[in-house]
């Protein structure tokens, strides 16, 4: 019990002590620049604020919220003369939605989350930063700055001038690796893309069985298994690229609940299958026809990221790339393992059908999350 | 692993998740009476002396005395308390000349002092030179200037600022500032008979005494003598809050095997980055859980300085990699980096055990070079890169 005590206390330390470290003076600036409008949250230590403003009303070395609240007004204001977006001859316009607190390594912050509306789209944003510029030159703010799905981070100096940060997309190969990137660790990801491609696999190194009572037994060759799976990774991609790209060019769009639910339920007929098939060698064709559903669940991911409009084909190339270089990496990995233990009683009893029971259980859950909107498993799949 | 301890991992992990959860997003806290920060106590101490100075200053903003006043006021609550804050606002009392080449030489000197602070040593000299070729028998120019070059291992430079300070330093400066670089280069015996001679003199201060013993400890500590601990606890008794001797000492302790010592020694103190460092160290040799908590809040604290673009933790960090993070890489890239910068014997020392753990033999003979050089009288270091030597610490 004692050493329980004495965790806790750890913990306790690890949210509360880091109330008291010390570090110099940051504050932490979130920009997301959509057209003519700009959201943002800006976080500002409480600590700083009171040399500032004196938020300690009582004096009695405690900020409560109450003293806060009653400061939120002089807060905006004192921040926001201190922050200028946009061009100066026409600056965009804040207007704070929301004051919240946070806590960050050094202790409280203030949580200022804001829009500002400019003239017109801005094809770089200028920022004049000057944040306790006259109490604590050493002050820093430390900007992340997105803008079409992508971001950059800086750090601001309080001083006079203003700095001018490009908005534009990257260069193409740059945003072409990044979509790349994206791809692959969806597939790596979302768990239930690999559940179903491996479901699908599990039984490409056997064969039908002639045995009664038996389903499966060893493929004889290599070549044998190698042009399963080359059929069933084709018939995948093929699908799922079709159905990605028609979703966003926006030809065709499904609710996401339908999708998301429709792919929980591929994942448990495919592992099903394998427990009790119905399908043996036509598992190209189930892989085929639920790689449509399977591609919508991508496009919902990669609108999600954020589209360059004037560089839509190279994002959505980028990506499908990424998703097919994923799973080559997964089949590399697996093809050569099963099949040398293709042959072994672990392989067919407890790998393939335990397996399977397993995979079919952890889809069934998500097929209920998703349908009925529920949350029973820790956050994996997509 | 018992049942216990994996029942006690998943309690840790809960709690902590539970703790990450209510307190990883922006929140509306729930009742105005809720405290969201305690200001730094102690600064309240300080605040009927900040009044005044700053009364001063706004009474006459460009008044250099006034000024500089309250800029080594805040200077000292920096160094006192670990702070790095203080050093903005020091820096922000001296606005007006901030940026002035030539600024008038209180400010040239109370600026060498904050720069010295941010590890800008050059920038630190090219002040400290400017305002003594004004006033060449400035004390505090002199010394801090001694301080910067010994800091940078420019021990000749050093030694020759040192007899300058005769009138214009308490005397025992003098003798800290003689033995300090004597004891740097192949001279630690005659060092410590004559700084031990110096402090027998009457009229020394609290602070004066705690520095001269702190000094004498760290010299006894690099020989392995065993007094150095009596002379860490008489700087301590002269000046209980010495964060530099806190630290020290707890290294001290650490090399001693005394895990349970350095966390008494530095749990009041864990704000400051450098003591945080000791009682992780201290929590990991002792095998206690709150080590993983500790470590986890030195990660955060690392990270946000890199993102801020500071290097001033450098040699921390590269023990935190080395030590704690298992990452000997990281920590003989950051005790390199570190080294071009500063060459006090804790920077060798941690390079050495970089250089030990990786088998890197250009660092390994960086460090060598070193030590045939100077003649630093330093056993554990150069056990460490000796042509044979094997493993780390």
């Amino acid at each position: 019990m004692r050493s329980l005590l004495r965790c806790l206390l750890a913990v306790y330390l690890l949210v509360h002590g880091a109330a008291w470290a010390h570090k110099p003076s940051d504050s932490y600036l979130k920009l997301d620049v959509e057209g003519a409008t700009i959201t943002g949250q800006w976080d500002i230590a409480l600590r700083d604020l009171d040399v500032a403003l004196g938020l300690d009303g009582n004096q009695d070395g405690a900020i409560t919220w109450g003293e806060v609240r009653a400061k939120h007004s002089a807060i905006a204001s004192y921040a926001f003369s201190r922050l200028t977006l946009g061009p100066a001859n026409a600056p965009c316009v804040p207007v704070v939605a929301a004051q919240l607190i946070d806590n960050h390594s050094d202790g409280a912050y203030a949580v200022l989350q804001f829009t500002a509306t400019c003239a017109a789209p801005p094809p770089a944003l200028d920022i004049g930063y000057r944040l306790f510029a006259e109490i604590d030159p050493s002050h820093r703010g430390l900007l992340k700055l997105s803008a079409m799905g992508f971001s950059s981070t800086a750090i601001l100096v309080a001083d006079a001038t203003s700095r001018l940060l490009p908005l534009l997309a990257p260069s193409k190969p740059a945003q072409f690796a990044e979509y790349l990137k994206e791809g692959v660790l969806h597939i790596w990801k979302g768990f239930d893309h690999i559940l179903f491609l491996l479901a699908l696999l599990l039984p490409a190194v056997l064969v039908r069985s002639r045995v009664p009572g038996e389903f499966w037994t060893a493929a004889p060759t290599f070549r044998a298994a190698f042009i399963d799976v080359v059929k069933i990774v084709t018939a995948f991609t093929l699908a799922h690229s079709i159905t990605l790209s028609l979703a966003v060019l926006g030809i065709i769009s499904l609710p996401s609940r339908l999708v998301e639910s429709a792919i929980a339920a591929s994942v448990v007929l495919a592992a099903l299958n394998n427990v009790r098939p119905l399908v043996f060698g036509m598992r190209w064709a189930i892989a085929f026809l639920f790689g449509l559903v399977h591609g919508f669940g991508f496009a919902s991911v990669l609108s999600g990221l954020g589209l360059p409009q004037d560089s839509l084909v190279l994002a959505l190339v980028a990506f499908n790339v990424g998703v097919e270089l994923g799973q080559l990496a997964i089949v590399a990995v697996f093809l050569p393992v099963a099949y040398v233990m293709r042959g072994t009683r672990f392989y067919q009893r407890f790998v393939m059908v335990g397996g399977s029971l397993a995979v079919a259980a952890i889809a069934v859950l998500w097929l209920l999350e998703r349908v009925f909107n529920l949350a029973l498993l820790p956050e994996l799949g997509t | 692993m018992g049942n216990g301890s994996v029942l006690r991992w998943i309690m840790v992990a809960g709690v902590a998740m539970i703790a990450q959860v209510a307190f990883a997003a922006p929140f509306v806290p729930a009742d105005d009476a809720q405290v969201l920060e305690r200001l730094p106590l102690r600064a309240a101490d300080y605040n009927r002396e900040l009044d005044r100075l700053k009364a001063a200053t706004n009474a006459a903003p460009r008044d250099v005395n006034a000024a500089t006043a309250l800029a080594d006021a805040y200077y000292r609550i920096a160094r006192a308390e670990g702070d790095p804050r203080y050093l903005g606002y020091a820096q922000a009392a001296l606005k007006p000349w901030w940026s002035d080449v030539e600024a008038p030489t209180p400010v040239l000197v109370a600026r060498a002092a904050i720069l010295q602070s941010d590890h800008h040593f050059d920038r630190a000299l090219a002040d400290l030179d400017r305002a003594l070729a004004r006033e060449p028998r400035h004390g505090r120019a002199l010394l801090v200037r001694a301080t910067v070059l010994t800091v940078q291992g420019k021990y000749a430079q050093a030694r020759a600022e040192c007899p300058k300070l005769y009138g214009v330093a308490p005397e025992l400066y003098v003798a800290v500032c003689v033995a300090t670089v004597d004891s740097l280069t192949g001279k630690a015996a005659p060092a410590t008979a004559s700084l031990q001679r110096a402090m027998s003199n009457a009229g020394v201060t609290p602070e004066a005494r705690a520095w001269a013993a702190s000094t004498l400890g760290e010299i006894a500590a690099r020989r392995g003598d065993p007094l150095a601990e009596a002379q860490f606890r008489a700087a301590l008794a002269a000046d209980p809050r010495d964060l530099y001797t806190i630290g020290v000492y707890g290294d001290w302790l650490l090399d001693h095997k005394r895990p349970a010592d350095v966390i008494a020694l530095v749990r009041n103190d864990a704000r400051v980055d450098g003591l945080l460092l000791r009682l992780a160290l201290a929590q990991a040799a002792a095998g206690q859980s709150e080590a993983k908590a500790t470590i986890e809040i030195l990660r955060s604290r690392y990270a946000a300085s890199r993102a801020r673009g500071d290097t001033v933790h450098r040699r921390e960090e590269a023990r935190f990699a080395l030590w704690l993070a298992n990452d000997p890489a990281t920590a003989l890239r950051l005790a390199s980096e570190n080294w071009m910068v500063q060459r006090e014997p804790a920077d060798l020392r941690v390079l050495a055990e970089a250089a030990a753990a990786t088998g890197d033999t250009a660092a390994k003979s960086t460090v060598r070079q070193w030590l045939a050089d100077t003649g630093l009288e330093y056993p554990a270091v150069a056990a460490l890169v000796a042509p044979r030597a094997q493993g780390g610490k």
